[in-house]
């Protein structure tokens, strides 16, 4: 009998080394050849599977928006974009691969994607290495100005920081911070602490899950004894849905302990069900309902061409944007090499859903608008506060002097 | 106080994993079958709750309670009857090939629904939560009346129904109760069909607590070969007190420690792998006299 035991053990043992290997399964896809002739391929890598497909898809979906209206004007340089979307399955790993594909396989003149900062820190090296352009479309922790890479989201000073100054105007001393266990949330999270310490604000705790997570009465319990003026959420993907259906069925409410969320945008808010999350607050550069008639023009173009019932957000926004930035500049160069478009590049100016965006020639970030909002009860997002006027970027926070010591 | 509360989540998220791992004490505990498709009989189940909802409204928990038992038995079934049999005495060969069904039947499954994960909106009255000095959540307590439910259930047939009984002869001694008159090959096949039956029943259950999507049973399936191992294979005593004491020591390093959620898993592993030191057999072993 314990010999029967002992082989099943091993057995099980040889199943986990199958479920390990499972996660560098990767597919082999077939060549396409180089473009060449009258298009013009620039790719898009966004995870269309796994926990973070749930955001990654909507970006996906507003890129290739961009792609089309291009397209319909024309396109660059007299040819048309031909996208070329590859699945980066919430993997990193898959990312960097994917990203080397799109480089040296389908000889893309650009590439728009990412979501996590795993994500780009795994695409990174591969796109400094072949001197590739990537844009990155959704707001980061900082710290962070690669030659290679736009970065058309929010970093910390357009996002994070205004966050917290819009706590600390509403009187909260105290804040407990949860996230997801990888790059962002802890960087992030850094940033908040030294924040607070000069700011004379509380850190009551700080509390990881690793992404995918959904397990979070524990979590739950940790905030109803710290009892925090407010939490400060960086949790990433649908991890985002269990933590507000377990905090409100814990009977704590958004009055009593408000949430401030950097990666909940309304494409978030309908898979968490807005009835779990009304009366939370996010902190982004753009809502649905931020007014102008370029939003109203997207948001009706989005609609058009995905169906009434869907929503726009703020990453999806911001990929919409790069399309059409890195459009401009290859007009602008007169070329897709990539150095040309990187010089062309600086200055570039455009009317977005959000308002006039930038391009920061020294760092590569974007001019932006920060904007801290109320989820609704019927899922949308209603702006409480904007700062006036967009915001210069500082990803490494030189104009703050609580932020020296972070690297 | 807030010690007890980690109790009652201890016990909710031991239920949990009682109830993924109770159809396993069936297949992986009494016939021996590494079924690495189990996962999927449970994402099964929560797609079926997905599906019925649209059908039924707000209660389609209950109502899926037992479509999802039916529809994962079912595939358990064609399972054991296409390919399984095949191989009964061949566990690598069926750890592969179970291995390669559960991939087939993730991406089918990421075909007909998207790769999105998707919600199942959870009826009015499992919203919310009773107050008795600590909070228990509603959904935690369908859980938990679920598997202490599912529990009696199996215990009642598996000792007071012929069939049952049939079902533990065939297990303690497959040549014995052959020659006895039993049709192994029929209590094989019933056997499956209510081991994955109770995974698409687990499935519906974990529709309460979060999202549902392809993975859904790649992420609970190595818990549920713990609970069935550190508890003995095929004891059901064993499943229910691993499962709970899994659950507990889960909740309790998770609030101790300061950023607990991922220290908790290591020290779960590690006292499992402990213990298998001491008792390989895990808590309770069947005597029987048949050689192995």
């Amino acid at each position: 009998m314990p010999r029967g035991v002992r082989d099943r053990l091993v057995m099980l043992a040889a199943a986990a080394t199958l479920l390990a290997a499972a996660g560098c399964a990767e597919d082999p896809t077939t060549a396409s050849g180089a473009g060449s002739g009258s298009t013009i391929k620039v790719g898009i890598l966004h995870s269309l599977s796994g926990t973070m497909a749930i955001s990654e898809v909507t970006v996906r979906d507003a890129e290739l928006l961009a792609v089309e209206e291009i397209n319909a004007a024309g396109g660059v340089l007299g040819k048309k974009l031909e996208p070329v979307v590859e699945d980066g399955a919430s993997d990193w790993p898959t990312f960097a691969e994917k990203a080397q594909k799109l480089i040296s396989q389908d000889r893309v003149a650009t590439v728009f994607g990412g979501w996590t900062s795993a994500s780009r820190k795994a695409m990174l090296p591969v796109f400094e290495r072949n001197k590739a352009l990537l844009w990155y479309p959704v707001q980061y922790e900082g710290l962070e100005s690669s030659p290679y890479i736009f970065y058309t989201g929010a970093t910390t000073n357009q996002q994070i920081v205004p966050g917290l100054d819009y706590l600390r105007e509403q009187g909260k001393k105290s804040i407990f911070l949860v996230g997801s266990d990888y790059v962002f949330p802890r960087t992030a999270n850094k940033i908040i602490k030294a924040y607070a310490a000069a700011n004379g604000m509380t850190v009551l705790g700080e509390e990881y899950t690793p992404l995918g997570h959904t397990e979070y009465s524990t979590v739950v319990n940790k905030l109803q004894q710290a009892k925090p003026d407010a939490v400060f959420n960086t949790l990433n993907g649908d991890s985002n849905v269990a933590f507000f259906k377990q905090l409100r069925s814990s009977g704590i409410t958004a009055e009593a302990m408000p949430t401030v969320s950097v990666s909940v945008a309304e494409e978030e808010v309908v898979g968490i069900g807005p009835e779990n999350v009304a009366g939370h607050l996010v902190a982004w550069n753009y809502y649905q309902t931020t007014s102008g008639a370029r939003n109203e023009k997207f948001v009706q173009a989005f609609k058009a061409k995905y169906g009434a019932a869907k929503v726009t957000s703020d990453p999806m926004e911001a990929g919409y944007n790069a399309v059409h930035l890195w459009a401009e500049a290859v007009r602008k160069a007169g070329s897709v090499d990539v150095e040309a478009v990187k010089k062309a590049s600086a200055g570039i100016s455009l009317e977005a859903p959000e308002g006039t965006v930038t391009i920061d020639g020294e760092n590569q970030h974007v001019f932006k608008t920060a904007r801290i909002g109320l989820v609704q009860p019927d899922g949308q997002i209603r702006e409480v506060w904007n700062s006036g006027q967009p915001i210069k970027p500082d990803p490494y926070l030189k104009g703050y002097p609580w932020a020296a010591g972070l690297s | 106080m807030a010690t007890l509360n980690q109790l009652v989540i201890g016990a909710s998220i031991g239920a949990v994993l009682l109830l993924i791992a109770l159809g396993l004490t069936f297949t992986f505990g009494q016939m021996g079958v590494i079924n690495m498709a189990h996962g999927e009989f449970i994402m099964a189940g929560a797609y079926t709750a997905y599906l019925l909802q649209p059908l039924v409204g707000t209660q389609s928990v209950l109502v899926a309670l037992p479509v999802a038992f039916a529809v994962a038995g079912v595939l358990g079934l064609i399972l054991e009857r296409l390919a399984i049999r095949h191989f009964y005495g061949r566990p690598l060969d069926t750890l592969l090939l179970t291995w390669g069904i559960s991939l087939v039947l993730q991406q089918v499954a990421r075909d007909i629904f998207g790769a999105p994960n998707v919600q199942v909106r959870a009826p009015g009255w499992l919203t919310g939560g009773l107050d008795l000095g600590v909070r228990l959540p509603y959904n935690r307590v369908f859980i938990m009346v679920l598997a202490v439910g599912c529990v009696l259930a199996i215990w009642l047939y598996l000792t007071r129904l012929r069939h049952g009984r049939r079902m533990r002869a065939v297990m303690q001694n497959r040549q014995l109760a052959a020659v006895s008159g039993v049709a192994t090959e029929r209590v094989d096949q019933l056997t499956f069909f209510i081991g994955s039956g109770l995974a698409g029943v687990a499935g519906v259950a974990l529709t309460l607590i979060g999202p549902v999507g392809p993975t859904l049973g790649t992420n609970y399936i190595v818990d549920a070969f713990l609970v069935v191992v550190a508890g003995g294979l095929g004891q059901l005593r064993g499943a229910v007190i691993a499962a709970f004491a899994l659950g507990i020591l889960n909740s309790f390093v998770e609030f101790w420690v300061d950023n607990g959620a991922s220290l908790a898993k290591v020290v779960v592993f590690a006292v499992i792998i402990g213990f298998l030191q001491l008792r390989p057999q895990g808590m309770f072993v069947v005597r029987t006299r048949a050689l192995s």
